[in-house]
């Protein structure tokens, strides 16, 4: 049997609730320990406890980090899924499962392993009876080990970590994985192919969820102001907030520079953050589908009285309540034109945890300078599982608290200060903000038509000329908002947009594609909108742009076909929305549906042989065989 | 009864904070001739002008409809923010953090607060929010013509409308029940009263509601209707004459004091309301008392006005926070964000 190392999936089916998010984050971060690259991806219901959910690990020694399609090993402890997850096994696979559930095994193409789990937990001392079913959950942690090779002690730091070092839970969870481990080494007989090596690529890294990243980044830009409503998956993003300001911002005096307001409802949540924002603090809010849907007239108004808040979206499944507990991107054209009216938004699009870090800090700078709001869309795979990551980067530029007067501006404007008016020709005006006491600063805002002078309007031409500085302030948006990301393939013929945290899938997808059927696509991963200057050269440059993201309508693509009209023929809509996390797969059976062989610059073969095997994460900057030369360095990450 | 305390040693036309009356004025009304929001404004203005607030410590607040116009009309040297139909107690809850040094005004009406703003309204008052929450009450949507509104007495007749089939929502008791920190009532037609009860709801820290009765000429000033002046006049039951002594004017008190029929209130500022009770004895401070003299006067259809219920000694939501001295929206990068050393121990944490 051929050996395969490092590069597998593991899946565990267990009932919600049940405890066993312990025992799958301790096998997902022992592996990590290991230098093996790592991800998992908790595939739950909108439930509390009881039904099914399923926790997959994907191993790649190649880094790749999205959602793997086939089940090399699945750990069924659950008898309400057992038969689908016996069902899901590839072939070749291995199945591991409590030995108490008494199903039939009907497969004989894979190796089956039964683990005593009840029997293991009832014979050892040290678990009490009501902790049993707990525990119970860490034997097949250790049966595991012992037949894929997981180092027991990279596993007792993962346990160290989890449990913040405290040694009773700690000895308790390494009893019954030693108890299961030994228990496999003498019952056991290996009869699958996969197996786990020491690498050293995890070294240096961390690993993180985007909504802890978010709440992260989010308090190095100075965050003061979060008002937010419980919501799946958003939620963990403004309980990070609440666990890490106490720290982060701790001071002397034990005062706080900072304020959390769980409000009542999604409708006051963004309306105490507009309330907030508009008078000078960085304000935010955090939410997902449905609670943007009731934040949308406020959004409306913080647009037009051009308040600077930011909006973090965690996107799910809708439309509605949709699925609530699964993973989306299709949110993008709802919150780019949000609000009634003529309205256009800026869009902050994070790729990784890295990323909700940096667009964390960033999105203030960015609400601040152009005094509107900064949505910054995320999703729940990115939002609530844990990815490796460069650590976080300290923000490299100073707070941009943009174009705020305090009282001794006021008198140097002398009178000729009002706050629409545009002195720059940039689109921005000048802001007061309540408390400044020069008797000049005030003004009435309001979601009215209003003048220069921000009084009450309804004049034609007033209208018109701030509906107009409005469109301007957007245009120098351009200038502020994160350049793409771009990832290049020697002699590209055809290009990939995409965006968000489908970027492992899509780079895995583009490599297969290089190597099994000779397709080169370059792939630029948009970072906001509005687009900047790189996303144009980009589409100039390829007949073909395939569009690739986590929806039904290929949202990303409309955008592009009404932002570039004349470019509309190139751009051809990979998109999919079944609330699972992008895989590869998908992409690259997506792009090929809609290859236009006779229509690609330069040749491409239709398919070649598989086999080769390039690497991930580390694209080459290779210098394009075609006439055109890169736009960009390969993966470079522009300010 | 109006006899605003003599401040010595300043001009007559000039406050102790050097403001003239005009100062506190805002733009002129385009609400309709004889309006009860209007005198409303005006009693905010001599109110303000009366307590020596500067202008610039004030932020008005104001939902959508004819009462959320009205901050347009008074104290233009004060930030306001117009919000939306039924959300201005959110923006207020957020804009008061950005320097709590500020107090709010806000102005709405009873169909922005007791129908699309109900839920909003219900949770500034449990979060004792510090400012002053005034409903411009006439029963009726005044901009969109003349639609019966949830605080519409039952059986109401309106032109285009027919009868009020429901049951009218009452505010004062709504407030009280939602833990509110200041609730009274009064009527458009009562200057002095609306006045007095304004300086004291200033001078309370928390949320301070007042439901104003403020007949709509145009569209609901029937003399038969719970919110016209004729009928207000007819039925108001004042609860005490009330007077508001300004903070370090305590000696005053002595000549009024009067075992029995005397109550007194200190407000946080160090100002003190006078309630002298007419007949019906009613102890402010008491929730219970003042749930039952509200369902009394729906009972009996009386317009019970004065300080229904006040309890003083509740911190107000910004207290709760024990935020730095500074206010929130004077602080600078070093305050906010936190030193590169922090960001290596998060990443350690990082597993």
């Amino acid at each position: 049997m051929n050996k395969v190392v490092n590069d597998f999936s593991i899946i565990v089916g267990t009932k919600n609730g049940s405890g066993s998010s312990t025992a799958n984050n301790t096998i997902l971060r022992a592996i990590f320990k290991m230098g093996i690259p790592v991800s998992g991806k908790n595939l739950f219901p909108s439930n509390i406890q009881g039904l099914p959910t399923w926790y997959t690990i994907r191993v790649s020694k190649d880094g790749y980090t999205g959602r793997r399609e086939t089940n090399d090993i699945v750990i069924a402890m659950n008898p309400d899924s057992f038969s689908r997850d016996l069902a899901s096994v590839a072939p070749g696979g291995a199945f591991f499962y409590a030995d108490d559930i008494k199903q039939p095994i009907t497969r004989t193409d894979i190796a089956v392993y039964p683990m005593p789990v009840k029997q293991i937990i009832r014979d050892d001392p040290n678990v009490p009876t009501d902790y049993r079913d707990l525990v119970g959950n860490m034997v097949y942690v250790g049966v595991l080990a012992q037949m894929v090779g997981i180092d027991i002690e990279k596993i007792e730091a993962a346990l160290d970590f989890h449990f913040k070092g405290k040694q009773k839970p700690i000895s308790m969870n390494m009893g019954a994985i030693n108890a299961g481990a030994e228990w496999a080494k003498e019952n056991l007989e290996k009869k699958d192919a996969f197996g786990l090596k020491e690498m050293d690529k995890t070294d240096g890294l961390i690993m993180a969820d985007g909504n802890t990243a978010g709440a992260l980044g989010s308090i190095f830009g100075g965050a003061q102001f979060v008002a937010w409503y419980p919501i799946t998956p958003a939620t963990s993003l403004a309980e990070s907030m609440n666990d890490y300001f106490p720290t982060l911002r701790k001071r002397e005096d034990g005062k706080h520079t900072y304020a959390v307001v769980q409000a009542e409802d999604e409708l006051a949540a963004i309306g105490m953050a507009i309330g907030a924002g508009w008078s000078g603090l960085r304000s935010m809010t955090s939410t997902s589908g449905p609670g943007l849907s009731l934040m949308t007239e406020f959004a409306g108004l913080a647009y037009f009285a051009e308040v600077p808040i930011v909006v973090w979206d965690v996107q799910r499944v809708g439309p509605s309540t949709g699925l609530p507990t699964r993973t989306s991107q299709g949110d993008l054209t709802f919150v780019n034109f949000i609000g009634h009216g003529d309205t256009h938004s800026i869009i902050l699009l994070p790729g990784d945890v890295y990323e909700c870090f940096e667009f964390g800090w960033k999105s203030f700078d960015i609400a601040e300078r152009i005094q509107t709001p900064v949505f910054v869309l995320s999703d729940l795979d990115m939002g609530m599982n844990q990815w490796m990551s460069k650590p976080f980067a300290y923000p490299d530029t100073p707070m941009d608290r943009g174009k705020i007067v305090w009282e001794k501006d006021i008198e140097e404007l002398k009178g000729t200060w009002g706050r629409y008016l545009d002195r720059d020709g940039d689109g921005i005006a000048y802001r007061t903000v309540p408390g400044n006491r020069n008797p000049m600063s005030a003004y009435f805002t309001r979601g009215t038509g209003h003048n220069e002078n921000a009084r009450y309007s309804e004049e034609a031409d007033v209208f018109v000329n701030n509906m107009d500085r409005l469109v301007r302030k957007h245009e120098t948006a351009r200038k502020y908002v994160p350049a793409p990301v771009l990832h290049k393939t020697r002699g590209a013929t055809v290009g990939i947009i995409g965006f968000g945290s489908t970027e492992s899938a899509i780079i895995e997808a583009m490599h297969k594609l290089d190597n099994d059927h000779d397709l080169k696509a370059d792939f630029l991963r948009v970072r906001a909108l509005p687009f900047t200057k790189e996303v144009t050269k980009f589409i100039e440059k390829y007949d073909q742009i395939f569009v690739v993201e986590m929806n039904r309508d290929g949202q990303m693509n409309q955008i592009l076909t009404i932002e570039y009209p004349q470019y509309a023929t190139k751009f051809k809509s990979v998109a999919f929305g079944d609330g699972m996390p992008a895989s590869a797969k998908w992409v690259r059976e997506g792009i090929l549906a809609k290859y236009d062989a006779g229509n690609a610059k330069g040749k491409t073969k239709a398919k070649s042989t598989a086999g080769k095997s390039k690497k991930a994460a580390t694209v080459k900057n290779s210098p394009a065989k075609v006439k055109k030369t890169p736009a960009k360095k390969t993966s470079s990450r522009n300010k | 009864m109006t006899t605003p305390l003599p401040m010595a040693g300043t001009p007559a036309n000039t406050n102790t904070v050097g403001l003239t009356k005009n100062d506190y004025r805002g733009n002129p009304t385009t609400l309709c001739k004889g309006c009860g929001h209007n005198s409303i404004s005006s009693q905010i203005v001599a109110a303000m002008y009366e307590m020596n607030v500067l202008p610039e410590n004030v932020i008005k607040f104001s939902g959508i409809g004819c009462s959320s116009k009205s901050p347009t009309y008074f104290m233009n040297r004060s930030f306001g923010f117009n919000s939306l139909h039924g959300r201005m107690p959110s923006i207020a809850t957020g804009a008061l953090f950005g320097d709590a040094s500020m107090k709010g005004i806000g102005v709405s009406g009873d169909g922005d607060t007791a129908s699309i703003g109900m839920g909003q309204f219900k949770h500034i008052m449990r979060r004792n929010v510090d400012m002053v929450y005034i409903v411009e009450n006439n029963g009726v949507y005044g901009l969109t013509k003349g639609q019966f509104s949830a605080t519409a007495e039952e059986g109401l007749a309106l032109k285009k409308h027919g009868k009020n089939s429901y049951m009218p929502v009452d505010i004062c008791m709504e407030a009280v029940i939602s833990n509110a920190t200041f609730v009274a009532r009064s009527f458009a037609g009562n200057p002095k009263q609306v006045k007095d009860l304004l300086k004291a709801a200033f001078g309370h820290k928390g949320i301070a509601v007042l439901d104003i009765i403020s007949p709509c000429v145009t569209f609901n000033n029937q003399s038969n209707s719970f919110h016209s002046y004729a009928w207000g006049k007819d039925h108001e039951e004042p609860l005490h004459d009330i007077t508001y002594i300004a903070p370090r004017n305590e000696i005053m008190l002595e000549e009024e004091m009067k075992e029995g029929e005397i109550r007194e209130v200190s407000m946080h500022d160090g100002s003190i309301i006078i309630l002298k009770n007419l007949d019906k004895n009613h102890d402010p401070t008491n929730r219970a008392e003042a749930l039952q003299i509200l369902d009394e006067a729906e009972q009996n259809n009386w317009l019970a006005t004065g300080l229904i219920y006040v309890k003083t000694d509740k911190p107000s939501l910004e207290e709760t926070y024990n935020l730095v001295d500074t206010p929130l929206n004077r602080l600078t990068e070093s305050d906010l964000r936190p030193a590169p050393e922090m960001l290596e121990k998060v990443n350690a944490l990082m597993f």
